[in-house]
């Protein structure tokens, strides 16, 4: 049963300027309830009383009262806007961690996050583009779109449309064994077991939620794993940040505090990124310039995925350690221990610095021999290295590396790259967890059929049932058209 | 010898009277011709209304007006509501009815009609010109004129039927077949398909052993289809369930070499849910028994149905393996089951109104349309009188969408998707079933009905007011009304379900899966007092309206999603070719089905979703 799910009526929201670093960044809104949303957050003038093309200073505060930003709101009211929609632009300043929060919130309050080039898309429905502009996104379409599933298709990788596909296919099977059952009630027909159809939902939701979780990573891919090297002065990270680009692009000296300001590397580590920043020193800072270093060093850890925590392994104790940890840890970072300075260590052998496999090999090492170190009062494992001898650099990459890659993904080599298909995933799951509410709570069938039909719906936009406004979404995001 | 009509419908079968019925009602001058004046109305096959799915299709016919509720709540011998362990919409009512009172209550009703003429005769052909409808032709040369024409041919076009290595013409046991019509439309371009069905035989009650087969009556508390003042049903009939068993099925095998079925001799296309007994013993091999109903056929007769023995082997092989059926071992055969074949035309060449894209003014509706069943003969009848007399008035025509009935999911499938078997509905074709109920379908479509005009839609509405307004008072007592843990308790613990601890509002309460508006009202007196003063349907509205009312408004979200598109027109007389940009399938189907909204076009098979959005940038949107 083809049903199409247009979702032209919800309210969409999206950066609109280029992400990354800049000065502010403007999010958009579109939608009937896009005044209402934005209303709710902002504190400020009543937003919905003020008239069109008018901009309003504010803040953006979350439900506990907690202030994200201050922004100016610009007000367009429909139809006099680029989408012919109510539209708000909310500009914040440009840190991707605000306005990764900011975009949060307004989710929470309703909003959907747009997909690419639906803000075009909803401009070109409303009639806010003139009819030769039609005409060539009439052309476009003929031309490219038929083969743009097959693109979306080939955009994943690993056989997860293939997963995607059986699952669905059981799914549909136990749905016609429900479906059969409502409607042939008289006659002598086989019950659809209920405790096979919660096997089987919770099976497909965990892989589901796999592949959600291969979307998050997949939008680390691209955009970069932010990583921190942080530790006391003069542990060595510059050196470390070096080693890691074999390149000399810190300025490395042996006086203590000589990054005063934060530095910023990309590496590629087999076709991950890497945004390193290397960060002044944390101590009690002497001097006021070096003390602004040190709080930004804060702020950046703050900020980061990947805590890469270096001490040196002569000058600093285990306590000192742990207190620095202590100090830096937060919720969503990953925390990498380096003991740098192994090279001084007395009890350093020659051949930690060649590991046998390399010997005459010319490969690049994998396993060290000290990798398992531990303080016996720590949790964490360190990796010990001489950043200056280059020892064990390869091997601490390959720790980065597993870090962002295998604590995430469990299917194997499966990446959801593409929004569409994120949130198909993702609806796909919710309807399925209404199915496993449904069922817990003995609803009867009918009522859990509704729910399986939205899941076949969903799982079906990514196998190739998919809708007219999906698609038409998805040229419109291939094509930058009208802009 | 003829005025000039509004209306003609050829056939009056259960399509043939509810268009003749709906035109009537909306002030046509309506001519019903039939064959024979006797057979209005009859039921062919099984003497039963309803069922899963049509059930549903009954109730919104009687929103809409139209008399097959009605006719059957006059001349039911028993009422049983399906599916009652289910969701409220899959509640599926279904009556069985007396076969001779059903006929003669619609003729009466037919009769009573001052808008409606009778005439008796084969029509042979239309009258058409310029592409227009003009009237019809009688096999005496008679011409009757009318300014739209609603052919109800039911199984009779070309009709044969088939017992064993028998096969002789006629459109149902001993009544000849209709000649002439398929072959003029195929002259007019039309294209026409060969479909088969089939029946059980009629035997004699006398001589069953009723003792040795499970008993089936009807409901204890028996409901009826009518949102009218119709009867209640006071006694019942009951029907009986028996079983084939492995000696049964020897017997049938043995005549297969001599079945039509298997020898190839019937080539149309028959259903594969109501399979003849010898389909489903040669399909299910695997399976030793298959269900029998045994079901009387009306009040004062001994005749009895044998519904699930649908069955073309020659009639002897049927009687033997009837005879070895338990409690059948006695059994007298009164006529045997047969096959019929019959001529239809794929249903992609009508528009949605069921006017025929070929010829202005002319409707099909009923199996000429490839479907099956009475109920969705009926309703095709009904939409088909009601547009053409809107036609004929040139006013816009009335469509049903798929979210506001089934009979709109009945029409939009047979146009967009055509159909390969009879087609009949099943709650699984519906996307939004859970607000198409058996129990709404007065509010969903007799407002609608009173727009159009239809004599006594404002009398039905003034019930549909008070239906409404009593939901909604209900429900706000559920709101404000606040529960301590000591009223209520009880009850709650007896039902499995946790205790509350604090006053509670009614309706948090409702909510629980456990709980039942009846259950509560046994709880709590002062529910019971404040509901005294309504009507178990009011009430029973009011309880699925809070229970359920997370699905309803997801479904209603997803209706209002949908119909975004619905409402994007496409033009009756755009040529397709032009758009170069649509692909040759799209172009080919587009034309030749004409959809009137983009909806309708996405749901065309072959039309791909870029056709879709090729076409929605042509219409400037």
């Amino acid at each position: 049963m083809a049903y199409a799910s247009h979702n032209l009526t919800d309210t969409i929201v999206a950066l609109a300027t280029p992400s990354g670093v800049g000065a502010i960044g403007v999010i958009r809104l579109s939608g009937k309830e896009a005044v209402d949303i934005v209303n709710e957050v902002f504190h400020g003038k009543d937003l919905a009383k003020q008239p069109t093309h008018t901009l309003h200073f504010g803040t953006i505060r979350d439900d506990s009262g907690r202030i994200l930003d201050e922004v100016v709101a610009s007000l367009f009211i429909e139809p006099k806007s680029y989408t012919g929609e109510n539209v708000v632009e909310v500009s914040c300043h440009g840190s991707d961690y605000i306005i990764q929060e900011v975009i949060q919130l307004f989710i929470e309050k309703g909003a959907r996050l747009a997909q690419p080039g639906e803000f075009t898309l909803r401009a070109f429905l409303n009639g806010r583009m003139d009819l030769s502009q039609a005409e060539a996104v009439a052309d476009l379409i003929a031309s490219s779109s038929r083969s743009s599933h097959a693109i979306a298709m080939q955009q994943m990788r690993g056989g997860f449309s293939d997963e995607i596909k059986r699952l669905r296919q059981e799914l549909v099977d136990f749905a016609s064994l429900i479906e059969l059952e409502l409607d042939f009630a008289e006659e002598d027909v086989e019950f659809a077991n209920r405790d096979k159809l919660r096997e089987l939902v919770a099976k497909i939701q965990s892989i589901i939620h796999s592949l959600i979780q291969s979307f998050k990573l997949g939008n680390v891919l691209k955009h970069g794993v932010n990583t921190v090297i942080a530790g006391r002065p003069n542990a060595g990270k510059s050196t470390l940040l070096n080693a890691l680009l074999n390149e000399e692009r810190a300025i490395v000296s042996e006086i203590a505090g000589t990054t005063r300001d934060t530095i910023e590397e990309v590496l590629n580590i087999k076709g991950v990124q890497f945004r390193i920043i290397d960060t002044a020193g944390i101590r009690d800072a002497e001097d006021t310039i070096e003390a602004m270093g040190v709080e930004k060093t804060m702020q950046k850890v703050q900020q980061s995925a990947l805590l890469v925590y270096v001490f040196d392994v002569i000058q600093t104790q285990p306590e000192e350690v742990q207190a620095d940890l202590a100090k830096l840890i937060h919720e969503n970072v990953q925390v990498i221990v380096v003991a740098n300075k192994m090279d001084l260590n007395p009890y350093t052998l020659r051949e930690h610095y060649f590991p046998k496999s390399k010997v005459g090999s010319g490969k690049s090492e994998v396993a060290a021999p000290y990798s398992d170190f531990r303080f016996p009062t720590s949790d964490f494992a360190w990796v010990p290295i001489s950043a200056i001898n280059n020892m064990n650099i390869e091997y601490l990459k390959e720790k980065l590396y597993e870090n962002v890659i295998s604590k995430q993904l469990n299917l194997e080599g499966t990446i959801v790259a593409n929004a569409r298909h994120y949130e198909a995933l993702r609806k796909a799951h919710e309807s399925l967890e209404r199915v496993t509410g449904g069922l817990e709570a003995g609803v009867t069938s009918d009522f859990v059929a509704m729910d399986i039909r939205a899941a076949l719906h969903h799982l079906g936009e990514i196998t190739g049932e998919i809708s007219t406004d999906d698609l038409l979404g998805n040229i419109f995001s291939r094509f930058c058209i009208g802009k | 010898m003829f005025p000039d009509y509004d209306i003609i419908v050829v056939g009056a079968g259960h399509s043939g009277c509810e268009a003749a019925v709906a035109a009537a009602n909306m002030g046509s001058r309506v001519m019903l011709a039939t064959m024979n004046m006797n057979s209005i109305a009859q039921m062919s096959c099984n003497p039963a209304m309803g069922g899963v799915a049509k059930g549903q299709i009954v109730r919104e016919i009687d929103a809409l007006g139209g008399y097959s509720g009605i006719v059957t709540d006059h001349t039911m011998v028993q009422f049983r509501m399906l599916n009652r362990s289910k969701g409220p919409a899959m509640w599926s009512p279904r009556a069985q009815s007396d076969r001779m009172l059903f006929a003669r209550k619609w003729r009466n009703m037919l009769e009573e009609h001052p808008n409606i003429d009778f005439w008796q005769e084969m029509v042979t052909g239309i009258i058409v010109k310029d592409g227009v409808v003009k009237g019809v032709r009688t096999g005496m040369g008679l011409e009757i004129k009318g300014k739209a024409v609603v052919l109800t041919n039911g199984t009779f076009l070309n009709g044969i039927i088939h017992i064993g290595e028998k096969q002789f013409g006629g459109g149902r046991a001993g009544e000849r077949a209709a000649k002439g019509i398929t072959e003029q439309l195929v002259e007019l371009g039309f294209e026409a398909g060969r479909m088969k069905t089939g029946t059980p035989p009629r035997i004699d009650g006398r001589s069953l052993d009723w003792t040795a087969m499970e008993l089936q009556p009807g409901d204890e508390e028996p409901g009826k289809f009518s949102y009218t003042d119709t009867p209640r049903l006071e006694k019942q009939l009951p029907c009986h369930i028996a079983y084939t068993s492995p000696e049964v099925h020897e017997i049938l095998r043995i005549g297969f070499d001599r079945s039509p079925m298997f020898n190839g001799r019937i080539q149309g296309l028959g259903p594969r849910y109501c399979p003849s007994i010898e389909d489903k013993i040669d399909r299910f091999s695997d399976k030793d028994r298959h269900q029998l109903f045994v079901e009387p056929e009306g009040w004062d007769t001994c005749e009895i149905y044998v519904n699930g023995f649908s069955s073309s082997l020659p009639e002897d092989v049927q009687y033997k393996a009837l005879r070895k059926v338990r409690g059948f071992e006695n059994m007298k055969m009164f006529r045997p089951g047969y096959a019929i074949e019959y001529d239809f035309f794929p249903p992609t060449q009508l528009k949605t109104s069921l006017e025929t894209q070929l010829v202005k003014n002319l409707f099909f509706a009923g199996q000429i349309n490839g479907t099956t069943g009475y109920e969705e003969a009926g309703c095709q009848g009904l939409m088909a009188g009601i547009n053409a007399h809107l036609a004929v008035n040139e006013e816009e025509p009335f469509i049903l969408k798929r979210s506001e009935a089934y009979i709109g999911v009945l029409i939009d499938d047979l146009v967009n998707k055509g159909t390969k078997e009879p087609y009949r509905m099943f709650t699984s074709r519906a996307e939004y079933r859970i607000l198409l109920r058996q129990d709404n379908a007065d509010l969903r479509l007799t407002p609608l009905a009173q727009r159009l005009g239809i004599r006594g839609a404002d009398e039905r509405m003034i019930r549909v007011a008070a239906k409404q307004d009593a939901a909604h008072a209900i429900e706000k007592f559920f709101q404000e009304y606040s529960v301590e843990p000591g009223q209520v308790n009880r009850y709650l613990e007896e039902q499995g379900t946790s205790p509350i601890n604090q006053k509670v509002k009614l309706q948090g309460i409702l909510l629980r899966p456990q709980i039942s508006m009846a259950g509560l009202r046994e709880a709590l007196p002062a529910l019971d007092e404040f509901l005294q003063g309504y009507e178990q349907e009011f009430v029973g509205l009011a309880e699925i309206n809070m229970k359920y009312d997370g699905y309803i408004q997801r479904e209603q979200e997803r209706v209002e999603k949908m119909n975004r598109l619905e409402s994007v027109r496409l033009s009756d007389t755009f040529d397709y070719r032009q758009l170069t940009s649509l692909s040759k399938e799209a172009r080919e189907k587009l034309s030749q089905i004409r959809p009137r909204t983009v909806g309708q076009a996405s749901r065309i098979s072959g039309v791909s979703p870029a056709d879709i959005s090729v076409l929605l940038v042509h219409m400037g949107r």
